[in-house]
């Protein structure tokens, strides 16, 4: 155990807290971009003129119309190459989550008779997983993948899981709270002379690695503009030649008679142009966030004891930081780093409309007193290094003003055990 | 409710931005008994402690009484900014002026902690409630070291579900922490698995917990 005497100056808890809150110049440091990212203003000068100049139904038989249809191909085009598919491929639809639900419900429902069983993982996002609960009370069978500490499902296990009535398997590419990537080509390969289709969210993951899909070996992938530094409430669904799926929205016939609405051209061709940027230089993107993380990463373990990183080491998303911190709360932390300016978010139980805490740290053997901990910053396009070393010169200082708060003082040891984390000190 | 800059209890408590009076005592905590490793217990002569970290909440509250009153109050607490603001805050009213008499401080209420804080978003009201057992825990504690075991408040607690001795705490409790239908109720408690025949009672008290916590949908 700690001795903290000495570690502690002699001013009260409210007297540190007064000379770390006051006298500050205001900043806006934000590190949550796995939640959502500004938008390039490049995009939004490529969006302005279809609002209202070229506003155009791309369905109407005159010139308005034809000029948002040339538009639209274009973006399809555009996105399929990024995704080296055909533009019949590209669904656009109204966000990540919609795609995730037609994936999902849409091969369930088309497929049933050939087998009513899916495979997914224990840290899907929530858009993926709720469908998948939903099936199950609609008479599928779900089988949940665990993962390990790092986060990663075994294709040994999946191959173990696969029935021969299975017809879906769901893994997202990279998580969105941990960071790892999971290893979706060699996935593909395992299901490649088998009946199941393959669907993988690929969110976090787009301008970070290539997504050709034929190289991962998907059936299925979505994609969003909100973490493309693209608009809101625009995605894609991939959907290979020859997969069908039973469409969730039917109306006016658009995108092949699989999502009806009039097409969002603005937000369509502002994905297409946030994909664009995201791939242009994105080796040197890639490379300036890995160092930038990896020296947060390392700096923040360091300067805070009785603090570990979640997720894989290395094998993760190049913005990705999550650690936890033993013995203080994440939302208390949070609205410490909101008064400073600081944008971040946790994992903890407070948070969330469910009061559930981080389902994907518990999934990786981690008792809940990490997950109620644990802290995410994930960098992004205008994040620097001056910025990072604010952070890391504020961080230590919350954390020794909860700590003096809480009654806690948890053996780090027992986090460190490998085995599905059952806290043993009570 | 409801004070200037923020709308704390919005339709089904989805809002949850602070009030000016739940900062004020998360930035500036009153009260406080730092964790020092250290602490001379000898000072108090009642201590409560409620929650675990498993859970994400844990209060551990110090009270001294002289001639029945509340004369110092001080805790610890692990916890979200509503946690440590009920916590701040109840200590406040338990032992401003010249402190309450024990009896009177059994009475105080998590609306009451509620009330001074402006408000608490709904997902938070169980801060408020974690904090009013602490002090209950506390002043029990009291009476038992100084021989009023008569004096002692037990929460009388019934139980609806015998298979899993599951009681009507249990339930609010579970309502407190986000289970507002049957199914988040069930899978939290495992009540009324075995014998379906106690849902239309267990479902009763559901939704009296939740239209007393939650108000009206």
């Amino acid at each position: 155990m700690l001795d903290w005497a000495h570690l502690i100056s002699p001013m009260s808890v409210q007297a540190e807290i007064q000379k770390l809150l006051k006298g500050r110049p205001k900043q806006f440091i934000y590190m949550d971009h796995a939640a959502t990212t500004p938008m390039d203003p490049r995009v939004k000068e490529a969006i302005d003129p279809y609002f209202v100049q070229d506003f155009g139904n791309p369905g109407g038989f005159y010139e308005l119309g034809r000029i948002a249809k040339e538009a639209l191909d274009d973006a399809r085009s555009r996105v399929a190459g990024h995704l080296g598919c055909t533009p019949n491929e590209i669904i656009f639809t109204g966000s990540g989550t919609e795609s995730d639900n037609m994936a999902i419900f849409g091969i369930a429902k088309k497929y049933e008779s050939k087998g009513k069983h899916i495979i997914i993982s224990a840290i899907e996002h929530h858009a993926v997983e709720y469908p998948a609960r939903q099936l199950r009370k609609e008479g599928f069978e779900v089988s949940i993948l665990g993962v390990d500490r790092h986060g990663k499902v075994s294709v040994n296990e999946l191959k173990e899981t696969l029935r021969e009535d299975t017809i879906l398997v769901s893994i997202m590419m990279a998580n969105n709270e941990i960071g790892t990537f999971q290893p979706i080509a060699e996935i593909g390969e395992a299901l490649k002379n088998h009946q199941a289709y393959f669907h993988t969210d690929a969110c976090q993951a787009a301008g970070t690695v290539d997504i050709k899909v034929d190289t991962l070996g998907v059936d299925l992938l979505t994609l969003n503009g909100s973490k493309i530094y693209g608009p809101k409430g625009v995605g894609i669904l991939y959907l290979r030649k020859g997969v069908r799926i039973k469409p969730l929205i039917y109306g006016g016939g658009q995108e092949r008679g699989l999502r009806g609405g009039t097409e969002n051209v603005p937000y369509i061709v502002g994905f297409a142009k946030a994909l664009d940027l995201a791939n242009e230089n994105r080796e040197e993107a890639v490379k300036r966030l890995t160092e930038l993380r990896d020296y947060m990463t390392n700096e923040l373990l360091k300067r805070i004891p009785k603090s570990m990183l979640n997720g894989h080491p290395t094998d993760r998303l190049p913005n990705s930081v999550n650690v936890t911190v033993l013995d203080i709360e994440g939302e208390a932390f949070t609205l410490f780093l909101n008064e400073l300016g600081i944008y971040a978010s946790t994992g903890s139980a407070c948070t969330s409309l469910s009061l559930d805490p981080s389902h994907v740290i518990l999934a990786t053997g981690l008792p809940y007193e990490c997950a109620h901990g644990s802290m995410r910053f994930t960098l992004g396009r205008n994040t620097t290094k001056e910025q990072i070393d604010y952070v890391l010169e504020v961080v230590p200082k919350i954390v020794e003003i909860l700590r003096r708060i809480s009654p806690l003082n948890l053996d780090e040891d027992l986090v460190k055990d490998e085995g599905k984390g059952k806290l043993k000190y009570i | 409710m409801g004070n200037s800059g923020s709308d704390v209890a919005g339709p089904k408590g989805m809002s949850w931005m602070y009030t000016e009076q739940v900062k004020e005592h998360f930035f500036n905590p009153r009260n406080l008994l730092e964790n020092t490793g250290d602490i001379d217990e000898s000072q108090f002569n009642g201590y409560g402690q409620v929650g675990s970290p498993a859970c994400g909440d844990m209060m551990k509250l110090w009270i001294k009484v002289e001639d029945d009153r509340i004369v110092d109050c001080k805790w610890q607490t692990f916890g979200c900014a509503s946690a440590i603001a009920s916590t701040s805050m109840m200590s406040v009213m338990v032992s401003e002026n010249e402190g309450m008499l024990t009896e009177e401080a059994m009475k105080l209420t998590p609306t009451d902690i509620m009330e001074r804080l402006g408000g608490l978003p709904n997902r938070k009201i169980h801060c408020s409630v974690l904090g009013d057992k602490a002090l209950m825990k506390a002043i029990n504690d009291f009476y038992r070291r100084s021989g009023q075991i008569d004096r002692m408040k037990v929460e009388s607690s019934k139980v609806i579900d015998p298979e899993t001795n599951v009681t009507d705490m249990d339930i609010q409790e579970a309502v407190l922490e986000g289970a507002t239908d049957l199914e988040t109720l069930q899978a939290k408690l495992k009540v009324a698995i075995g014998n379906p025949e106690i849902i239309p009672e267990v479902e009763k008290l559901l939704h009296f917990y939740v239209s007393k916590y939650y108000g009206d949908e």
